[in-house]
């Protein structure tokens, strides 16, 4: 790039793929952005006026938007929360010299093939079913009554189907990370009287937090959006207690067919998404600095 | 405080006998020297000091106190590692607080040993950056200040200048020396730089394949080594062997001469033979010369003003007061 012939070129040569990428990116978001101010409905072909922020309006003052609001973030917070911890220890655990590693690690990532549907209904079928269901044998072998996941506790079964998937993905990022822990650190603190525990804090933690910061950064990505696993489920119920806004922008356009008002609502995802990624960047953003 | 002995220590790492039984005795305030070759089992002899390995077997006391099967922080030993070790989330000052912290010593105090220590090296400027900002030499000595807030009965250093460029390494070596001579504490100091060894110890112990080929002073080392191991490694550049007719002269198997013990002589010299490379350092001149019958090229310490070029013939001619003579086994014979 020495030259300003060659920026010049170099400037042409990437344009088909800069152009291409933003349309592809433009194109959806200016028509989600020009169908969310139409009184657009499936049901009544032919009107399609504009209404301004009539669609916002009745968007934001549903009583299951602040519902779904509250149930997106619990699921995100729960399932980082889960996934981080959860996958620091796994990859403590699978960072031990055992016998059959190979075979355990792969066993380990597997869940991450397993497509969101199919994992949900495994586990909505062959676990949490209080008849059928794993846990419900257990529960009455031993004289208690099953309980009923998904309708006692819609959100937080989704948070453990949904962390299930997503721990192997947290495992993987924080063992490599663990295993490029310079052994000599670790000897210096053992060294210097620090015991198993002020070792894992002192030590291993500070060095796995730029790896736990990607893990968060992109699983919160994926996050934002879940909505197979809640789909073939508990259809956001009971009620709408593991409604999230992914699964209502769903029902605004696609079971009442309402495409103005899902349009308004994925707009309003598109917001939220950027407020939370803002936080996040405060919050844990520096550990990616060098 | 600092007395450190090993008796008939073992280690075997699976079959691999790695040092084999083993008795060192290491005095009070000495500066003892591990050197040899790399893979010869100086660092993990350093290690199984430190307790960051376990022996196989026999014992390793330190003050009189069996300290064998004692954790590594029980052994009031501090280290300095080849890679510095230093924590690279943590300022300077709490690199050095960090062993302070662990052992649960209160803030006034920690804070009175971490400023001393910054003083005694120098780091008082760096004491809130990290030690990603610090340069080699900076991290080094962040390295040995959190060893010496400890005041620990002896310092372990793991090749510690390894990493450093040549000029830095002269300079850290003297501030080891000195630092030595103000605390008066036992230090072992691994290395594979008989350099480094020669001018830093009180006590240098050679190693190969575990096993220890001699102890000594630097001087006795230099003097008289056991063997020609020992003959071949200390000392730079390495001591000349010559084997067969002339070696029987002496009534020995292999002769050696160093090159600082042998003179260029206009006449009359021993051996005549062409100067292959002369290396003028200003103040010596080392040449290797080839010589009819044998294989490798002598080298001789000539003064530094020596008018000697490649190609050039001399004559040599060796002080026959400094021949080491060795038998067929390798060792000294007086």
């Amino acid at each position: 790039m020495a030259t300003q012939h060659s920026r010049a070129a170099a400037r042409l040569m990437i344009s088909p793929a800069v152009i291409l990428l933003l349309l592809w990116m433009i194109v959806p978001l200016a028509m989600t952005v020009y169908f969310s101010f139409l009184n657009y409905n499936l049901l009544m072909p032919g009107a399609h006026n504009f209404i301004g922020f009539e669609n916002y309006k009745y968007f934001v003052t549903n009583p299951a938007f602040i519902t779904a609001l509250i149930n997106t973030l619990v699921l995100v917070g729960g399932v980082l929360l889960i996934t981080t911890v959860g996958g620091t220890l796994l990859a403590l655990l699978l960072d031990q010299p055992v016998w059959g590693q190979g075979i355990v690690r792969i066993l380990v990532i597997a869940p991450f093939f397993v497509m969101p549907t199919v994992s949900a209904l495994v586990w909505k079928n062959m676990f949490m079913n209080p008849v059928n269901g794993l846990f419900g044998w257990i529960a009455t072998s031993f004289g208690f009554a099953p309980f009923d996941f998904l309708s006692q506790a819609p959100l937080f079964s989704i948070i453990l189907i949904v962390s299930w998937q997503w721990l192997p993905f947290a495992t993987l990022i924080l063992l490599t990370a663990l295993q490029s822990l310079d052994s000599e650190q670790v000897e210096a603190a053992e060294m210097d009287g620090a015991g198993p525990f002020a070792r894992f804090f002192h030590i291993t933690v500070p060095h796995l937090s730029r790896a736990a910061t990607v893990v968060i950064l992109i699983q919160t990505i994926f996050l934002l959006s879940v909505f197979a696993e809640i789909l073939v489920t508990t259809n956001g119920g009971p009620g709408n207690a593991s409604t999230n806004l992914t699964y209502l922008v769903y029902a605004q356009s696609l079971l009442q067919f309402d495409v103005g008002g899902g349009s308004a609502g994925g707009i309003i995802a598109v917001i939220l998404a950027n407020i939370v990624a803002i936080f996040l960047m405060r919050m844990i953003g520096k550990n990616l600095d060098a | 405080m600092g007395q450190i002995t090993l008796s008939k220590v073992v280690k075997r790492f699976g079959d691999v006998e790695v040092i084999p039984p083993l008795d060192l005795e290491i005095n009070e305030g000495e500066f003892v020297v591990f050197v040899g070759p790399s893979g010869c089992g100086k660092s993990t002899l350093l290690r199984l000091i430190a307790g960051l390995e376990d022996v196989t077997d026999g014992h390793i006391s330190i003050d009189g106190q069996d300290a064998t099967e004692l954790p590594p922080a029980k052994r009031r030993l501090a280290m300095v590692f080849q890679s510095y070790a230093l924590y690279p989330h943590m300022s300077v000052r709490k690199n050095i607080a960090f062993p302070l912290k662990m052992a649960k010593m209160d803030q006034a105090e920690i804070d009175k040993r971490v400023d001393g220590a910054a003083k005694v090296l120098n780091l008082g400027d760096y004491l809130d950056r990290r030690p990603g900002q610090l340069s080699g030499g900076q991290r080094q000595r962040v390295a040995i200040g959190r060893a010496i807030v400890r005041e620990p009965a002896a310092f372990l250093f793991d090749e510690p200048l390894s990493n450093l460029d040549a000029a830095l390494r002269v300079g850290m070596r003297l501030e080891i020396s000195e630092l030595h001579a103000r605390l008066q504490t036992t230090m072992i100091y691994v290395t594979h730089d008989q350099v480094e060894a020669m001018t830093m110890a009180d006590k240098i112990v050679v190693l190969q394949a575990g096993r220890v080929e001699q102890v000594g002073s630097p001087l006795e080392l230099y003097r008289a080594p056991r063997n020609l191991f020992v003959a071949g490694f200390i000392g730079s550049p390495r001591m000349n062997f010559i084997t067969g007719a002339e070696a029987e002269a002496h009534g020995a198997t292999t002769i050696g001469i160093r090159p600082e013990h042998i003179s260029i002589v206009p006449e009359g010299g021993t051996w005549t033979g062409k100067v292959v490379v002369s290396e003028h350092l200003g103040s010596d001149t080392f040449l290797h010369v080839d010589i009819e019958g044998r294989e490798e090229p002598m080298t001789v310490r000539g003064d530094g003003e020596v008018p000697v070029r490649h190609g050039d013939t001399v004559q040599l001619s060796p002080d026959e007061t400094k021949i080491h003579r060795f038998d067929a086994k390798g060792l000294r014979i007086e």
